[in-house]
């Protein structure tokens, strides 16, 4: 109730990330209709649903790897719906691709620079930015490695460092956790809480419903490209219709 | 329209399908196996100088090697994607480009080493005879390459749409891991794609032969040539090839006539030109 | 500057200030002949430092560096022998000139996602077109060629580019150092890692904020500029231009060469491919003329071979190789 509350407190002013009423058809089959949600500064805000849900074309549509075909997307007070994927990544929203994509020949330092460099001008600054955030995802001592010679939870460290090393206000993370034992997993749960406390917003896609629920302050359920169900996590969890859709049929 | 440009544009579409047989060869071999040709020319060439040779030194007349030469090259092709292509099929985009752009150096300067620079042509009786149609003169020659042409790209049609190899190819190119747990052979169907791309390409030098001159020179201008055509054509399509390389033939055969002989393939790159920027995809080509 | 200087090993150190002590001492002892070969070694280090940047550094094939390479002989030969002005003037208008195709190109090609080996024939389409159109051009005395006159009165002198071979000698190792240091600098500049990054994966490299089509035009305009540079090297070394030999095709692909050889995207790649390539073709060369065969394609076919064999087993070239050989490789293997 006292979330219900401040939900409705919260206008469009204070949303970091406003999406309202964005569709997207693919030769006329929805892929996803007329979904509307806030991210505000600072949460973790987690977007579930069964495959085929529609959760990475909403996520390709805020990163600017398609345009919708109707609503808007505001970041930080600015529309950013049919910009192109740089210029999205350059207003401050850092994201990760669900199949990992490092570049695979550079070096884990270089892909990281490579990310810095969109917040400063030179190498050697961007350096330094890699090096610190090499050392929070523990993967300074694989700096020289080529990334294409590191194990998937490396590969899916590395992508997430990149995509933080650009400075972003949101990081998109599209199922960093799918894949990995519960160990890794938890550590990587560490590592994203950390940086949610030192104040970047995460907006992420996830199954593992462990990590879900150890990281999100609300959730986003998405069934057949709609929305189903909105709000903070015991509530949604519990909902009927989520659990008949999705939960159940997983947990069963 | 004037009797004259009619009787130019009948006479560039007939050569214009010659083009498009050899176009289709590219086509087949690229649209199956994603792998670039770039030593198509210098092969189509290779083709010419054997019908020449065999008309040259034992009399066989062009319209009777053109099978035998079209079985050979599938087998040269076969040959070649086995021995030389086949580790390249997944390797980088550019890797497989500069090999092939190293075999086609090879191939065309053994030709020139071999033959020299001048041009062989091959003398028919009927060379130099014409159909009179109406106002129009058309060359013997060039009707039958063009029916010689037309007639194998049926073939080709035909099997890709009624044989069982013909379906399990079309298999790879639409989804190369759907034919591998299907239990296809994609190795072998590979060859057999770039035997069938080969044999194209014979049969499509072979009737060159009877309406240009073999020689060196031509291939680099060939290799380019089938290029354009299949990019105007459509990527992948059968028809896109036979459509681009009419369009080509009748272009040059314009171009020849009304402006000079030598810029008539500057026409041909123009057509791309243009092609490229208002549809990407070629005419005949889906959007990807 | 010094930051690559101080990257290099101490080995590294040594042997790069041995070669270049070798380089400016060599026309000491080398003869006519050995020298006009050094000629050739850096002129291709230099045209394949200007085309690795292309493909090496932004991965975008392109097999038409003939146009760039032809335009710039063109611009400033034509500039000289129709107007009188001279070719360190001449430059700067071929620069520009070649660098504005390469955007028509770059900006066709990629504008209209054309990528990879499609790319690269648009490239071959516009050389050919272009050489087509010099055929034909009255001016620069269309497939008749032009001809800069050898040794008349007065053009013996450095500021028109009419010395001897020591000149050029030196003026083509000044180049390939230059490149070689640009591309070197290049490399650790941020637009080097962006490039880096097109190459390695355009759709990543978008989500990093990098504008891939401004990025890969960038590297079209620095690599064709360079390769006009080399262009008026060309003209003005051989002193004859005819459409059909500085447009061709095979023009485009002995600049392939010594990168691909020598080691794609790498700084020193294009100077090892040019120094191991170049004499093997030349005194192949020498071979057969010796024995009295002259065939105009065997060079040819031998850098066909080259090409095949280096692709087949060695496809990331020699240097990465030899580099580990020597230890001048400062990466820490895993």
């Amino acid at each position: 109730m006292t979330e219900h509350k401040t939900e409705s407190n919260t206008g469009h002013n204070t949303a970091l990330l406003a999406v309202a009423g964005i569709s997207k058809r693919f030769r006329g089959l929805a892929a996803v209709s007329h979904v509307s949600f806030e991210v505000r500064p600072g949460e973790i805000f987690a977007v579930i649903g069964p495959n085929g849900a529609g959760k990475t074309t909403l996520f390709n549509m805020i990163a600017g790897a398609f345009a919708p075909d109707e609503g808007s997307i505001t970041f930080a007070g600015e529309r950013i719906e049919g910009l192109r994927s740089d210029q999205i990544a350059r207003r401050g929203i850092g994201r990760t691709f669900q199949l990992v994509r490092p570049f695979p020949a550079l070096t884990v330092e270089d892909n990281v620079i490579i990310g810095a460099l969109m917040q400063t001008k030179t190498v050697h600054d961007a350096e330094k930015i890699a090096r610190d955030i090499l050392a929070r995802l523990d993967l300074l001592d694989k700096r020289a490695q080529i990334a294409s010679s590191l194990t998937l939870p490396d590969r899916k460290r590395l992508e997430v460092a990149r995509a933080l090393a650009t400075g972003p206000r949101l990081l998109l993370l599209d199922e960093v956790m799918a894949g990995l034992r519960p160990t890794e997993t938890d550590r990587i749960v560490a590592t994203l809480r950390d940086l949610n406390r030192d104040g970047v917003t995460i907006l992420l896609i996830e199954h593992v419903m462990r990590a879900v629920t150890a990281l999100a302050s609300r959730i986003l359920v998405l069934h057949h490209g709609a929305a189903i169900a909105e709000g903070d996590p015991e509530h949604v969890l519990r909902d009927p219709a989520v659990v008949e859709s999705y939960l159940g049929a997983e947990s069963l | 329209m004037t009797a004259i440009t009619l009787n130019i544009i009948v006479q560039g579409i007939l050569t214009g399908l010659v083009y498009g047989l050899m176009a289709l060869g590219l086509s087949v071999i690229f649209g199956v196996m994603r792998v670039v040709n770039f030593a198509h020319g210098e092969f189509t060439v290779v083709a010419m100088y054997a019908a020449f040779l065999l008309f040259d030194m034992l009399g066989v007349s062009p319209l009777l090697s053109l099978l035998p030469i079209a079985a050979a090259f599938f087998f040269l092709g076969y040959v070649l994607q086995r021995a030389l292509v086949e580790p390249f099929i997944s390797r980088a985009e550019h890797e497989q480009f500069i090999l092939l752009v190293g075999l086609a150096t090879v191939v065309v300067n053994g030709l020139l080493l071999i033959f020299g620079p001048d041009a062989h042509p091959i003398n028919l009786p009927y060379s130099f005879d014409s159909y009179t149609i109406g106002p129009m003169f058309i060359d013997k020659v060039r009707v039958f390459a063009a029916l010689g042409a037309l007639a194998i790209c049926v073939a080709l049609f035909l099997f890709f749409r009624y044989t069982r190899t013909g379906t399990a190819i079309r298999a790879c190119a639409d989804n190369l891991t759907g034919a591998g747990v299907v239990g296809l052979n994609v190795k072998q169907l590979y060859a057999v794609t770039f035997g069938l791309g080969f044999a194209c390409i014979g049969a499509a030098g072979t009737l060159m032969a009877t309406i240009a001159d073999a020689s060196p020179g031509l291939a680099p201008a060939y290799t380019l040539l089938a290029f354009v055509i299949v990019i105007i054509g459509g990527l992948g399509s059968m028809a896109g090839a036979l459509v681009g390389g009419v369009l080509i033939g009748i272009s040059e055969a314009l171009a020849g006539f009304y402006i000079q002989p030598s810029m008539k393939s500057m026409f041909s790159f123009a057509l791309l030109i243009i092609v490229l920027v208002l549809r990407p995809q070629g005419l005949m080509g889906r959007r990807l | 500057m010094t930051d690559i200087w101080q990257r290099l090993p101490t080995r590294g150190k040594i042997l790069c200030l041995v070669l270049l002590a070798a380089a400016i001492a060599a026309p000491l002892v080398a003869d006519r002949y050995l020298l006009s070969v050094l000629i050739l070694v850096f002129y291709f280090a230099y045209l394949g430092q200007a085309w690795n940047l292309l493909m090496g550094f932004a991965g975008q094939l392109s097999l038409g560096h003939a146009l760039y390479l032809g335009l710039g002989a063109y611009t400033a030969t034509a500039l000289w022998t129709l107007f009188g002005i001279g070719p360190w003037i001449g430059v700067f208008v071929a620069i520009p000139v070649a660098a504005a195709a390469g955007m028509v190109v770059g900006w066709l090609g990629w504008r209209f996602a054309i990528e990879g080996v499609y790319f690269a024939l648009l490239t071959i389409a516009f050389a050919e077109f272009t050489r087509i159109g010099f055929d034909h051009l009255q001016i620069t005395g269309a497939s008749a060629g032009m001809f800069l006159s050898v040794n008349s009165p007065g053009s013996d002198k450095w500021w028109n580019l009419g010395g001897g071979p020591l000149l050029y000698y030196y003026l083509a190792f000044i180049l390939a150092a230059a490149a070689t240091l640009l591309v070197a600098r290049l490399r650790r500049s941020p637009l080097g890692y962006r490039w880096l990054a097109v190459r390695e994966d355009p759709e990543a490299a978008r989500a990093a904020g990098i504008d891939i089509f401004r990025a890969k035009m960038i590297a079209m305009l620095i690599s064709a500029g360079m390769t006009a540079v080399g262009g008026v090297f060309y003209g003005f070394y051989y002193r004859n231009l005819f459409p059909s030999q500085v447009f061709d095709i095979g023009r485009s692909i002995e600049i392939i060469m010594a990168p691909i050889i020598g080691g794609l995207g790498t700084v020193f790649g294009p100077v090892v491919g040019a120094v191991l390539l170049t004499p093997l073709g030349e005194s192949l060369t020498a071979l057969m003329q010796h024995f009295g065969v002259n065939t105009p394609g065997a060079k040819s076919i031998f850098y066909g071979l080259t090409l095949m064999v280096i692709i087949t087993l060695q496809p990331s070239g020699v240097w990465p190789w030899l580099a580990r050989k020597l230890g001048l490789d400062n990466r820490p293997r895993p």
